[in-house]
């Protein structure tokens, strides 16, 4: 039977028959047709069983020949790229494909956990929640492993994914979801009005319903048309048609996102190429031609394999000249599902019967009906009898009461046409209930969109045209465009006639929605039980909570909420619509942004020739900075680090600093303008000089500090920390622009155009004068601490210079273009080497800061103001500044607040480690007697034992005082001493000599 | 959402940064704490039509008043802050 295509037809269809596919589902070995999709495939080779169920583990076939598919889901290729749940019904036949069936152990045929129907009275709605109430840690431990063996979907590959993903914009006039009869309609109006368009199919073929359903369209049968249009489409400049993508979701100002799969269907994308594209599409109007979706009715046995929507049956006859059954029985509730007798009889199968539920059927269907040799039943399938190999037998109440039984491999089911509403309703609209066709329609939609054809309730091929044609031309004028639009494509109108039905009452399961395992009797429960509003049956229930987001079974939920709870449909109401309208697999969400480049990485002008000196990286926000430089030998980090703060102490070593915000402020008020964003003066600063500078937030809080230096008199060149340099630049635009317009200054980031080193210890100045022009002076009296000035350099380059100390040493910072940052360094070294000179990271740079005293990121965390580091005194009372009043109040000025000060710990063998938390000695450790923690931490060369600053309370006035160091985190408690926060050289003496 | 920057154009979202309520006026240096309170915390959140301020941090750096409904987030009015643009040099 499988293995052959037995249930292929021998003609007809959208297949290439001279190009076979062979493929393995559950490591069996199947031949198909380059045009089919997995479900296509496996319904010509006679598969049935395609899966189980998600809580019952009940046998499972194909339900649909749609993206709303809720049973074929299978796993998708191995290793790496194995993708669970993915819908046999939409994935593209390739050579080579392999698919494994899903939630069956130890085989689909044989599956262990379908006694979980044995136990089906705990699997009811809200089982969850009832059955795993208490104790709460057992949920982690016991019940959700246990679950999610015996449930639950496919099995995730487990290791990263080795394909590409894109993001992409595109901007039109017109978008246009779907290309059934309204979509290519709205295109060719619209594209012929010179609009520029972009159509979105998720289907591989052009064509809708068209490509199962036929017709004929401007007296041309429907393939003829379609190829005719496509080609006319495809002729136009501005049109493009992108098949194998699905519109998912409407955003904010006519955003569209659209996921393209680009190469799905092939095993392993071609090299270079992305799997999927992401798309922002951008678009003044929109189109929605989504279609509708045929919906079950339910009742018991409905989803034994051999079940399927009429319309599914009809798409792999007509399209894919596959039968899905031999002998087949239909149950209708509308006009529309006849049409599956009338292609099964066309194709050469059996009807069985047709179980009509409307009391009237047409004369021209009681003729097929008697040509085709099969009765018509008026009534209701109430069970259907068969298990994994397929149907057996159809049990049908009839009209009147009698009961009648219908033999037959194949149940074709139409409940009737849902429009799909999904697009239309994503701004929280709600869609609106029409009772001549028995469903929802969008009652609106976001601003710029409408819907045409069938996902407008517009059933008829002639309507489809019609309003596609006309909403096509509509969007195109909206958007400007005016062009001749031509003759709207004609097509005759079918009639539609349906009977509501939704559920038929009567013993064994009856599913709503198959993919959760939700029943009948579950949502009746749920009624009993209060759950009355929608939203709450959908959550207590799980209905329509699946990958399929209930596309075949949301309405007919409702539906039997509503007769349960004796409200109209319409009362009842629907869930609240959210995208993405198909699953979106994350990997396209990240597109490039993952792993090394899921940011940007700056690096440092000299980073290449760090990286040759073997430095070790780390990353501070988007930079990577040389954190120490390891020599051979060495044991550890520690032994580097203080090797380096030896020689800088002792002799001169470099660090690259260029990573700091660097800001221009030129204008005739550049000093007024710094007088108001610094708590201190700038506007007094002379020529030539550089001053520390502190700014505030407007509440008081310190917000940043670095060194400002005063060029020329109209011209500061302006620092900031590294982590702030991006903010600071923001919050002085927003000073400039729109708190002191009326200044005039003038702001440029130059942050990275100049590459900036710190060259520090007793030795700078010698190696300053093989660098720097000899005609410089470099002396006290030259070049004073805190002097700042362009020096010209060996070789004629310029550079600034300024002679600001951040370890407390002997040191300058020198500023040239970054083009030259990396031979600077390579000339320190050069230059340098008779002085032993030494490049270091920034662990260094942070140990002698904290030797220092010097407050940096750990100290500046938001909650600090300028008193509370001990730089109260810079608050300038003769100028309004940012943060001035507010760092007035009260509890920013309590004497009793968490100020800076040092720790050292009094065995002088102890790690001090940051974090740890200060107690009053004698006092039990506890969040009452805390009286602070400590911030930063360092091995001190200098003192030869760890030290640190510390925020605590009163901090300054408790300076020998010893208390307890409490780690909770790390299990320690130590004595302390609160010590003077500046460790090393308190007078300043080595920084101004 | 597109924001359309009057010295850049229409550009996308993200390209901008958000400040908020763009009404409170920074008070003068003499108003006093309650004056300075207010301006720093209390800030309309209206749900409705709003002018705030945006910054266009990833395109010509200037503060923009953006006046934006904030249930539909349509943008009816945008405008650049007083000191936006080029230097008033000489002016
Ligand atoms: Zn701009």
């Amino acid at each position: 039977m499988a293995g052959d295509q037995a249930n292929r037809l021998t003609s007809g269809g959208l297949i290439d028959r001279s190009t076979a596919l062979s493929f393995r589902f559950d490591g069996k070995a199947f031949l198909g047709f380059k045009g089919d999709t997995l479900a296509s495939a496996l319904v010509a080779n006679g598969v049935k069983l395609v899966g189980r169920s998600f809580k019952y583990h009940r046998p499972r076939g194909i339900l649909t020949a749609g993206s709303e598919e809720p049973n074929a889901l299978v796993e998708l290729r191995s290793g790496a790229r194995r993708e669970a749940n993915t819908k046999a019904t939409t994935a593209e036949l390739y050579e080579g494909l392999e698919a494994a069936s899903q939630n069956r152990w130890p085989s689909l045929n044989f599956d262990v956990m379908s006694v979980n129907q044995l136990f089906a009275p705990i699997f009811v709605a809200g089982f969850y929640y009832k059955t795993f109430m208490w104790p709460a840690k057992f949920w982690e431990a016991i019940y959700e492993p246990a679950i999610r063996r015996a449930a639950g979907l496919g099995r995730a590959s487990g290791v990263s994914d080795p394909d590409h993903y894109d993001k992409a914009w595109a901007h039109c006039d017109v978008v246009i979801a779907g290309s059934g009869p309204a979509g290519l309609a709205a295109a060719l109006a619209a594209g012929r009005s010179g609009a520029r368009v972009i159509l979105c199919e998720e289907d591989f073929v052009l064509g809708g319903r068209l490509l199962a359903d036929g017709g004929t369209i401007d007296g041309l049968p429907a393939a003829e048309w379609i190829a005719r249009a496509v080609a006319e489409l495809t002729a136009m400049p501005d049109v493009r048609l992108m098949t194998r993508t699905t519109l998912f979701g409407v955003y904010d100002g006519g955003t569209y996102g659209a996921i393209e799969r680009v190469n799905d269907h092939l095993p392993v994308p071609p090299e270079h190429q992305v799997r999927q594209r992401l798309w922002r599409i951008v678009a003044k109007r929109c189109v929605v031609a989504a279609g509708a979706i045929e919906r079950p009715i339910v009742f018991a046995g409905n989803d034994t394999p051999g079940v399927m929507m009429a319309s599914a049956m009809r798409s792999y006859i007509s399209r894919y000249a596959a039968t899905p059954a031999r002998r087949i029985a239909l149950f209708t509730n509308n006009e529309d599902g006849w049409r599956t007798a009338e292609t099964a009889i066309a194709a050469g199968l059996q009807v069985a019967a047709v179980i009509d539920a409307r009391p009237h059927v047409s004369p021209a269907h009681r003729s097929l009906a008697s040509k085709g040799g099969f009765p018509v039943l008026h009534g209701a399938v109430s069970s259907v009898d068969g298990g994994k190999n397929g149907v057996r037998k159809i049990s049908v109440s009839l009209t009147g009461g009698a009961r009648a039984e219908v033999e037959a491999d194949g149940l074709a089911v139409s409940g009737g046409w849902n429009p799909a509403v999904g697009l239309t309703s994503y701004h929280r609209g709600r869609p609106k209930w029409r009772d001549d066709i028995a469903a929802f329609v969008p009652d609106g939609a976001p601003p710029g969109m409408v819907a045409a054809g069938a996902a407008n309730g517009a059933f008829g091929l002639g309507a489809c045209l019609r309003e596609g044609f006309e909403a096509g031309a509509a969007a195109a004028r909206d958007a400007g465009r005016s062009g001749n639009i031509g003759s709207m494509p004609v097509a005759d109108d079918e009639a539609f006639s349906i009977s509501p039905l939704w559920h038929i009452a009567g013993k064994g399961k009856a599913f709503v929605d198959q993919q959760h395992d939700v029943t009948a009797s579950d949502v009746e429960l749920a009624q009993r039980e209060g759950f009355q509003s929608v939203e709450h049956l959908k959550r207590y229930t799980t209905l329509g909570m699946a990958t399929d987001q209930g596309k075949t079974s949301n309405v007919a939920g409702l539906a039997i909420m509503a007769a349960v709870t004796g409200k109209s449909i319409p009362e009842t109401g629907t869930t609240i619509y959210r995208p993405p309208y198909v699953p979106v697999a994350i990997g396209a969400f990240a597109g490039h942004h993952r792993d090394e480049n899921f940011h940007a990485t700056r690096l440092t002008p000299s980073h290449h020739w760090a990286a040759e000196q073997g430095a070790v990286f780390v990353d501070t926000g988007l930079w990577k900075r040389a954190q120490w430089y390891p020599r051979a030998g060495e044991k550890d980090w520690l032994e580097s680090v203080t090797r380096e703060v030896k020689a800088v102490r002792n002799g001169v070593g470099f660090c690259d600093v260029s990573t700091l915000g660097k800001i221009d402020v030129h204008g005739a008020d550049a000093g007024a303008f710094l007088d108001r964003v610094y708590i201190n003066a700038f506007s007094s600063l002379a020529v030539g000089k550089a001053r520390y500078g502190l700014m505030l937030r407007e509440d008081g809080i310190v917000y940043d500090d670095g060194t400002t230096s005063r060029l020329a008199e109209d011209h500061y060149f302006l620092t900031t920390t590294t982590a702030k340099a991006g903010l600071v630049m923001q919050h002085l635009e927003f000073c400039r622009q729109v708190l002191f317009p009326e200044l005039d200054v003038q702001l440029t980031s130059v942050s990275d155009q100049w590459a900036q080193f710190s060259i520090a210890g007793p030795k700078t100045r010698d190696l300053l004068k093989e660098i720097v022009d000899p005609a410089e002076d470099l002396s006290n009296e030259g070049f004073p601490f805190m002097g700042a000035r362009e020096v010209k350099l060996r070789g004629d380059l310029k550079a600034r210079l300024f002679r600001i100390s951040f370890s407390g040493e002997m040191a300058f910072e020198i500023s040239l273009p970054a083009r030259y940052g990396e031979a600077m360094a390579r000339n320190l070294m050069v230059a340098g080497k008779p002085f032993g000179v030494t490049p270091y990271g920034t662990e260094a740079l942070g140990v002698m800061r904290i030797e220092k005293g010097h407050v940096a990121g750990p100290e500046l965390n938001g909650t600090t103001t300028a008193g509370d580091l001990g730089l109260g005194k810079m608050m300038s009372t003769r100028k309004d500044f940012i943060g001035r009043v507010m760092a007035g109040r009260e509890a920013l000025t309590a004497p009793n607040r968490q100020v800076v000060v040092g720790i050292k710990p009094t065995d002088k063998g102890r790690h001090l480690r940051s974090g740890a938390h200060v107690i009053p000695k004698g006092e039990t450790p506890g969040p009452d007697n805390d009286q602070g923690y400590v911030t930063s931490v360092c091995f001190s060369p200098v003192l030869d034992q760890w030290i640190g600053l510390g925020l605590v309370e009163r901090g300054r006035e408790r300076i020998g005082e010893i208390v307890l160091a409490h780690d909770p985190l790390r299990g320690e408690d130590y004595d302390v001493e609160l010590c003077n926060p500046v460790f090393y050289d308190p007078d300043g003496g080595r920084q101004r000599g | 959402m597109r924001i359309t920057c009057p010295f850049c154009g229409e550009r996308e979202l993200g390209e901008f940064t958000y400040l908020g309520d763009a009404k409170p006026q920074r008070p003068a240096a003499d108003a006093g704490e309650d004056a300075v309170y207010d301006y720093v915390y209390l800030r309309d959140n209206i749900a409705g039509v709003m002018s705030e301020h945006w910054y266009h941090g990833g395109g010509c750096r200037a503060w923009l008043k953006v006046t934006r409904n904030t249930l539909t987030h349509e943008i009816s009015a945008v405008e650049a802050a007083a000191g936006a643009g080029a230097a008033k040099v000489g002016a």
